[in-house]
């Protein structure tokens, strides 16, 4: 149990991992969205459901309800977490920032 | 603020008649028992699980503050009224949740994949593609949105009141298959 | 098992640290917003991890809960009131060159 505990966290932090590396290495503004509303969601639920597994393992009453409210805040980070990447990137399109591109032409 | 807005129209609905965005029906939908024991429901099992406490105290405290929130906002979690068709749709919406999460664990799989590529910058190719879907329902416009921003590479910008969205893609081959499937999967799930 | 719950916070403290470069240094408002949302969501995490090193979970899982309400709130609202500023992209960077009109 414990293997498959350290092994899910350690998935989880790998996520987290690519997710910062990508916030720093893409080079706009709508491009680093991209890892920062994926990544962290995954490394957020995958983490979470190996504390869940961890915390259940001596089962009792308190670590079920425990457990339940891990999981409930990884329900909850995935509902919003979409929402508040189209708050962000709704604010940028109203900003006016424009999206970089590969081949700048002359003219639009 | 939407909370706020909505319990005060629902207090004077006849008298004051607000700007159109309630339900153009006063006196109809007073008090509509389906949705308020179904929010009641809800927030009763929330309590529990949040408050881990089953002495008697704290759960009458529970049970009246429940009461309270499913009176002042049952409409805000169910606008319509319920219908048998709404939860069959819900049922096929469960059904359409593993495939959406396989797409995220590729999505995933390709963002992570794209960050942590030494060539990056050649790979990448961000452009913003517009096209029209053909969902009607809010709902529906709603489910795809998010599901176009969870799945590999694209991003909802924004979607107008006439059905046009704007997605941002990470590269060209991304934007490709848009419309496709995804669309038609949500079309069944929500019978258009 | 305490041992492997230390090393990831501590790692996951370092990814912060990364994810802050972003949030303190980034070109435009948004991509600082982008940088604090990041960051609140690991620290969510750590928040629960440093609950399983002091053997209280059950408490720091209810503060963990208020945060991740409070960050999305805080994230809406930002986004929200910044989307009028005109002027924000007057940082100009070479990565997103400033557009002279």
């Amino acid at each position: 149990m414990n293997i498959t505990v350290t092994l899910l966290l350690i998935c989880g932090l790998l996520f987290f991992t690519g997710g910062a590396i990508g916030i720093i290495r893409f080079p706009d503004f709508y491009s680093r969205l991209h890892p920062a509303g994926k990544l962290d969601t995954a490394g957020l639920t995958i983490t979470m459901g190996a504390i869940a597994l961890y915390t259940l393992t001596p089962f009792s009453f308190e670590a079920l309800i425990t457990a339940l409210k891990i999981i409930l805040i990884a329900v909850f980070v995935f509902i919003t977490s979409p929402t508040a990447t189209h708050a962000i990137i709704d604010a940028g399109v109203r900003a006016g920032l424009k999206p970089w591109r590969k081949e700048i032409d002359p003219d639009k | 603020m939407a909370s706020i807005e909505t319990i005060t129209s629902d207090d004077n609905q006849n008298r004051l008649a607000p700007k159109s965005q309630m339900p153009t029906k006063p006196g109809q939908k007073r008090f509509a028992a389906g949705p308020f024991i179904l929010t009641f429901l809800i927030m009763a099992c929330f309590w529990v699980i949040f408050s881990g406490k089953f002495d008697a105290f704290h759960l009458s405290l529970g049970f009246v503050s429940c009461l309270i929130v499913s009176f002042l906002s049952s409409d805000l979690l169910f606008p319509t009224a319920l219908k048998p068709a709404l939860i069959i749709c819900w049922l096929r919406f469960v059904g359409y949740i593993p495939w959406l999460l396989y797409q995220i664990l590729l999505a995933n799989i390709h963002v992570f994949y794209l960050s942590l590529h030494p060539r990056m910058m050649e790979l990448i190719d961000p452009q913003i593609i517009v096209f029209e879907s053909r969902l009607k329902g809010d709902i529906a416009r709603t489910t795809f949105a998010n599901s176009i921003t969870l799945t590999p590479g694209t991003i909802t910008v924004n979607v107008t009141t006439r059905g046009k969205f704007a997605v941002h893609c990470i590269n060209k081959q991304s934007g490709q298959p848009l419309p496709g499937v995804m669309e038609a999967k949500i079309a069944k799930v929500f019978k258009e | 098992m305490e041992s492997v719950f230390i090393f990831a916070g501590i790692y996951l403290g370092m990814v912060m640290l990364l994810s802050l470069y972003r949030a303190v240094i980034g070109p435009t408002i948004l991509d600082r917003l982008i940088g604090v949302n990041a960051l609140g969501t690991k620290t969510i995490v750590l928040m629960i991890i440093i609950g399983l090193i002091y053997h209280r979970v059950d408490m720091f899982v209810d503060i963990a809960l208020a945060y991740a309400m409070l960050n999305f709130i805080a994230v809406l609202a930002a986004s929200r009131y910044f989307q009028k500023r005109k002027g924000l992209y007057d940082e100009g960077t070479p990565d997103m060159p400033l557009k002279k009109k």
